[in-house]
């Protein structure tokens, strides 16, 4: 009875114009973004209250309610804000590149890495680490993994654009080619690498995580992504007419070629800066949309903005529970997507071939 | 030509469109007058959706221009070109997970600016082309749960709410049941007796001389014949461009013209024996009397 009465609101919910449908989806997830940020910042080691957890992020943004211990205020502005943050930003990434390229390739099943931005931003990062590239300056890792990720993408691009004739069918097949190249190269490393200890930093690299960032974490990362998604947001009308093919676009007076080269630079450039900061953090991109389309319909205008939001809830959450649950160790954020990714995407391929058979 | 002779709405000069030294369009001219309707037929392959794709925009030839209302179509934007003019396509798309009102409003994407969100106005509009097409009672549902034909209505609506002056048609009667078929064409007939010009490749040469001022015949990528129904619809050309033996009468029915396929033309052999054995034999005799009671009235 309950179930019914709610399929009915999430129907009517689905049915509402695109300002109604953004204004509730909106305001629900930012609440629980928020409330998600707070009980986070309030987990650890050291349990901080909630209300204290909210006058010191006051505090930080200049608004001083009540004194709260010096031990806490670090705690939070030094070493909690800053991961929650970069999970937030990165999640947004994820999420937002992964709708974007579901809805370029048309296909619910395409994440942020297709186009070989994970493995590039893989091998950048595993050279920095195999070449003690890391010691250099603070931010070579990053540094070295952004560079990896946008050189895949150049190059799965070309190929796809070789001959002068664009194609996604070759960008697709190009991206599968490359991933598997590049995660031959990582493989080959690993297994000729003579030092255990960058050894052990390199798997821990690959399994995706958000130990030790810091806020210069969140400021080479954070302007490139919501950058990247004021853009994706900007041409999300053009990418809903692209989802019903070039031809059809074009006719409807989309510049396909230009508004496909902006989505997919734009979704190169925010997935190369989370993976830069947080490795590589699986099925957050794939699931995230996926979920939304299914409660809000294929609109980007609509599901560009609430992924974003979504993507950061994810990130966070999954990231809290990774620190939390194996206390004082803590577990891989990235293996914990993971974790519940995976099944999750099974039973996506479940349902789907239960539609096309019913087709 | 009368001196107040209606401007072209559209008109295609010598075009040519060549794929991997194939060639799909040879020197086509079409022109379509303000408030005409004009029939492309052909057989399959004769290149009729690659001249709608050209005419629209969506294809550049090798060879040969586009006017649109004057403009010449390359210099205009994708964007201009979809205020003006609306296709139809053969294959209507599934749309993932889209509904059929959200489709539609996708029609008027060329009247919106780029931070602008479709407002009341344009929920009319869509509205107002949905019930032309008796597409509202499935408004809320998505595109992949409808059956063919329904979506090809819904492309039709989603064209209206484009609001073009040109609306280019690809075969789109070919998923339709008989009565929707009729719904279809009639519609695009008083849109045009209203002022809109229409392009619409047509499969059954009969509908397209029911409903059309003028007709096109392309056959492996040439103008064939050209003029209308009456002068394009004659049994010699529909053999050397479909390869069938065909009579041509006016149907004492509907008044229109109507055109019986009696057999390959190759084969002459096998219709005749077809004709001596079986009930459609005896129609096809009929036809052919009729058909000649037609040419001779022409004549």
């Amino acid at each position: 009875m309950l179930g019914a009465a709610r399929l009915t609101s999430l129907r009517d919910y689905r049915q509402a114009g695109i300002s109604i449908r953004l204004a509730v989806g909106g305001a629900v997830l930012t609440a629980l973004a928020l409330a998600a940020g707070l009980i986070s910042l309030s987990l650890g080691p050291v349990d901080i209250p909630v209300d204290h957890v909210a006058s010191i992020v006051l505090s930080i943004v200049g608004i001083e309610l009540a004194e709260v211990g010096r031990t806490e205020h670090l705690v939070i502005e030094q070493i909690r804000l800053p991961r929650i943050l970069v999970g937030a930003v990165v999640g947004m990434a994820l999420a937002v590149a992964g709708a974007t390229m579901q809805g370029l390739f048309r296909n619910p099943m395409a994440d942020p890495g297709i186009i070989g931005v994970s493995a590039g931003g893989a091998l950048g990062a595993v050279i920095a680490i195999a070449t003690g590239a890391t010691g250099l300056f603070f931010l070579a890792l990053p540094t070295f993994a952004f560079i990896g990720a946008l050189a895949a993408t150049f190059l799965v691009y070309g190929i796809a654009a070789v001959g002068g004739h664009f194609s996604m069918a070759t960008l697709l097949l190009a991206g599968i080619a490359v991933n598997a190249f590049l995660g031959a190269i990582v493989s080959t490393i690993i297994i000729v690498l003579p030092d255990n200890e960058a050894l052990r930093e390199i798997l821990f690299w690959l399994a995706g995580g958000l130990d030790s960032r810091v806020w210069e974490h969140v400021h080479i990362s954070a302007p490139l992504i919501l950058g990247a998604t004021a853009v994706i947001l900007l041409a999300s009308r053009d990418l809903n007419l692209l989802m019903l093919g070039d031809d059809e676009a074009r006719a409807m007076g989309v510049r396909v070629g230009l508004t496909r080269g902006t989505l997919l630079a734009a979704s190169a450039l925010a997935t190369g800066a989370a993976v830069a900061v947080s490795g590589t953090i699986a099925f957050v991109g794939l699931v995230t949309p996926h979920i939304l389309r299914l409660v809000l319909g294929p609109d980007h205008r609509v599901l560009i903005p609430l992924s974003a939001i979504a993507g950061a809830v994810f990130v966070i959450v999954a990231d809290t529970v990774a620190r939390t649950i194996v206390q004082p160790a803590e577990f891989r954020v990235g293996v914990l997507t993971a974790f519940v990714g995976a099944p999750f995407f099974v039973l996506l391929l479940i349902r789907n071939k239960r539609q096309a058979q019913a087709l | 030509m009368t001196r107040d002779a209606p401007p072209t709405a559209l008109q295609a000069d010598d075009l040519s469109f060549e794929v991997e030294a194939k060639s799909l369009l040879e020197r086509v001219n079409l022109h379509a007058d303000c408030g005409q309707l004009v029939g492309v037929i052909g057989p399959n392959g004769a290149g009729k959706s690659t001249l709608l794709r050209a005419m629209a925009g969506v294809l550049r030839p090798d060879e040969g221009g586009v006017w649109l209302e004057g403009a010449d179509l390359a210099s205009l934007s994708a964007r201009d070109v979809a205020a003006r003019l609306a296709l139809v396509p053969q294959l209507a798309p599934y749309a993932h997970g889209f509904t059929v009102r959200e489709l539609v409003l996708m029609g008027r994407y060329p009247h919106l600016g780029r931070f602008e969100i479709e407002g009341p106005a344009d929920d009319r509009i869509a509205r107002d082309a949905m019930r032309l097409t008796q597409t509202e009672e499935f408004e809320a549902r998505t595109l992949d749960t409808l059956s063919g034909g329904e979506r090809q209505r819904v492309f039709v609506s989603r064209a209206l709410a484009q609001q073009p002056r040109v609306l280019l048609l690809d075969e789109p009667t070919a998923n339709l049941d008989v009565l929707h078929k009729l719904r279809v064409l009639d519609l695009v007939r008083r849109l045009v007796d209203e002022g809109l010009t229409a392009v619409a490749a047509i499969h059954d040469l009969g509908m397209a001389a029911r409903y059309c001022d003028r007709l096109i015949l392309l056959s492996t990528g040439r103008v064939l014949a050209e003029g209308t129904p009456e002068e394009v619809l004659l049994p010699e050309i529909i053999e050397s461009a479909f390869g069938v033996e065909s009579a041509v009468y006016r149907d004492p029915v509907t008044g229109s013209l109507a055109i019986s396929v009696i057999g390959p033309a190759e084969s002459n052999g096998s219709a005749t024996a077809a004709r001596a054995n079986g009930q459609s034999g005896r129609e096809d005799l009929q036809a052919d009397a009729v058909a000649s009671a037609a040419k001779a009235g022409r004549a």
